[in-house]
């Protein structure tokens, strides 16, 4: 249990995966610009990563077990399925949400926190429960993230920011920021 | 859909058109899949050698300092929840854990050198250490593959901290700051960097515990001591 | 599906005739640097460049991706069909891929302990997906493997600049040779996460500065003739023709 509990607050905090990790990046930078969006596309980045998680726990033992070099193409074939699936549930099951986040649901395909996920539960052998919170974990820390951001972002529009820092660069900077933050993550249940 | 056939094609002939393109998108895929397999497979075959010659190289390195360069070693197995010298023809010899018997110049055992690997700060820690189970005894422990955090985590990789465990008594204990002179047990941890020295301290214990009444059992059942 | 990554593949042609090989080949290297300006492959940019050798060999394996993948998706781009393009290019990106991946854990075991995962999140780089639909799915294989060539290079030497400052800086070396001598404190911070996000944020100030002074400089050029013309007047109009 106290194993379990370490995982995710590792991969939700410690370790998170936007902003120790530097995954999930294109989405940090293009949907952050509104809390709303950036909350709705982190609840679909944990569902698929919930997904994907209970997927590659099955895969690693039944079918890759015996053809590890398949690995990578495996992996991205169940995660663009996987997408495309949620991507139909949603459309059907609530239109709005589909057409708020229309463009940004095919983005988590390419999303490299949905692959590395994959890859590091493979790596570190987790079994189907450590997994799955691993994800959850993992699905709470990029929510995190990018509604900080969104907020920060949305907070910097009445700012006077720098002409040289518009765009990217001034991105950048407060994730640099919110980075440090995090870095204080680092001794939390250091008794385990 | 191709160009030239949509001009031509009525409404009403879509449904057949679909069938033999869809067939089409099936030989595509596969084509591209078995091209893809065999020029993976190819290039596998092809690297698999060198990746586990330096695998190879690494451990016996690794063992050479932990045990103090051993004239020679044995590799023993871990099969059917005991310790052997030979593998059963059913076990898988990929999957099977392997530990390392070195033995001194004078025919004498020397230790055991036994892997662990656990969840450190920012990913596994593998390690390699050598142990002498009769006196409980650490003989020193390399750090084969470490993530942790450079400048802070990483010193479990440099001397202060590693050279610390050789002829040290497990169970271990970590202090911080420290440690009192007459305990054997004792292990300093890095200042700033107490989870990453934690993580290798817990996973030296947890792999005394499994090894030790293993090991107890091989030396009682007639493995030369 | 992938349209995400292609849209923000800015493909800026020069105004006239298409664009000619050279400039196929160079544009990755600085106006469309795949990471400075179309701002993608984030990922493996900020988490490898902890030193020079791993930003450097994150860049050559991501060419080396880059250049194969385009290789196959422009040869093979009329014999593709539609429905199945992204699937096939994904399949052959994931190929290259895992091919670098054993290819690096044979000739530089080291390094590519050090590079670890981030390996394997090539395939879901979108620089490599960008350019198959943008650029390699519409050009023959030539111009597609220069212009992969290209942002390959823009991208190595991305990485390697940016690797060199936070190296340098966080731990007082290059190419894992001491610089500063024993004395130097690093600045650890730079080779951790935030360092990365500030690194990349400082790169890009100084990108936005230098556009913004060649912007000026631009505008004061397009200025100048003007109040030339006013302060002497235009000798008279006849005398000119002759």
């Amino acid at each position: 249990m106290g194993n379990l509990l370490w995982i995710f607050v590792a991969s939700m905090l410690v370790n998170n995966f936007t902003l120790v990790l530097f995954l999930g990046l294109c989405s940090f930078l293009g949907v952050t610009h509104n809390i709303g969006t950036a909350l709705r596309l982190g609840l679909a980045n944990l569902f698929v990563l919930v997904v994907t998680a209970a997927s590659v726990t099955v895969l690693n033992k039944y079918i890759l077990g015996a053809t590890p070099f398949l690995r990578i193409i495996a992996f991205i074939v169940v995660i663009a399925s996987l997408v495309q699936i949620v991507e139909m549930a949603v459309k059907k099951l609530s239109p709005s949400l589909f057409r708020t986040l229309g463009i940004y649901l095919p983005l988590i395909t390419t999303n490299c926190a949905i692959l590395a996920l994959a890859i590091f539960q493979t790596n570190r052998q987790y079994n189907f429960i450590e997994a799955q919170v691993f994800a959850l974990g993992a699905g709470a820390g990029l929510i995190l993230a990018l509604t900080l951001m969104a907020s920060i972002r949305e907070k910097l529009q009445f700012a006077t920011v720098p002409n040289i820092a518009k765009g990217a660069a001034i991105i950048f900077i407060v994730a640099g920021g919110l980075s440090l933050a995090f870095m204080g993550f680092a001794g939390l249940l250091s008794g385990g | 859909m191709s160009g030239p056939h949509v001009a031509e094609m009525p409404a009403a002939d879509v449904p057949v058109v679909a069938h033999p393109q869809s067939w089409r998108l099936l030989l595509t895929l596969g084509v591209a899949g078995g091209l893809a397999g065999l020029l993976i497979v190819l290039v596998f075959n092809w690297t698999r050698p060198r990746i586990e010659a330096y695998k190879s190289q690494q451990i016996r390195a690794a063992i050479e300092e932990v045990l103090h360069a051993p004239q020679r070693t044995d590799t023993l197995y871990l099969d059917h929840g005991g310790i052997a010298t030979k593998l059963s023809p059913s076990a898988d010899p990929s999957k099977v854990e392997r530990i390392y018997k070195g033995y001194a110049a004078d025919g004498g055992v020397i230790g055991y050198a036994i892997g662990a690997s656990e969840a450190g700060f920012a990913d596994q820690i593998v390690l390699l250490f050598g142990y002498e189970p009769r006196e409980k005894q650490l003989l020193g422990i390399k750090i084969l593959d470490s993530k942790e955090t450079p400048g802070l985590g990483d010193k479990i990789q440099k001397p202060p901290f590693y050279a610390q465990f050789a002829g040290r008594l497990a169970p271990l204990l970590g202090v911080k700051g420290k440690a009192p002179p007459g305990d054997k047990r004792a292990i300093e941890m890095i200042t700033g960097a107490t989870i990453s020295s934690r993580a290798v301290i817990r996973e030296i214990n947890n792999a005394v515990q499994r090894w030790q009444p293993l090991l107890d059992r091989y030396q009682r059942t007639g493995g030369t001591n | 599906m992938h349209e995400h990554c292609g849209s923000s593949a800015a493909t800026i042609s020069v105004a006239g005739k298409g664009p000619t090989a050279a400039q196929d080949l160079l544009k990755g290297i600085w106006k469309e640097n795949p990471v400075l300006v179309q701002l993608l492959g984030g990922c493996s940019t900020l988490a490898v460049t902890n030193s020079v050798v791993n930003g450097l060999a994150m860049g050559l394996a991501t060419l080396f991706v880059l250049v194969f993948s385009s290789l196959f998706v422009s040869s093979l781009r009329k014999v593709v069909p539609n429905e199945v393009r992204i699937s096939t290019y994904v399949l052959i990106i994931a190929t290259f891929t895992t091919l670098a991946d054993m290819g690096l854990e044979a000739l530089v075991p080291e390094t590519h302990k050090a590079l670890g995962a981030f390996i394997a999140l090539i395939v879901a780089n979108c620089i490599v997906l960008g350019r198959q639909e943008a650029f390699s799915a519409k050009n023959n294989v030539w111009r597609s493997v220069l212009d992969a060539l290209g942002m390959g290079l823009g991208f190595t030497l991305t990485l390697t600049m940016m690797g060199a400052i936070r190296e340098l800086l966080g731990a007082g070396s290059f190419f894992g040779y001491n610089v500063f001598g024993p004395r130097f404190e690093p600045w650890v911070i730079m080779v951790l996460p935030p360092g990365g996000f500030f690194t990349l944020g400082a790169i890009l100030l100084w990108l936005g500065w230098w556009r913004s002074m060649r912007d000026r400089r631009e505008r004061e050029k397009a200025a100048a003739p003007t109040i030339q013309f006013h302060a002497y007047e235009a000798p008279a109009g006849p005398a000119k023709v002759a």
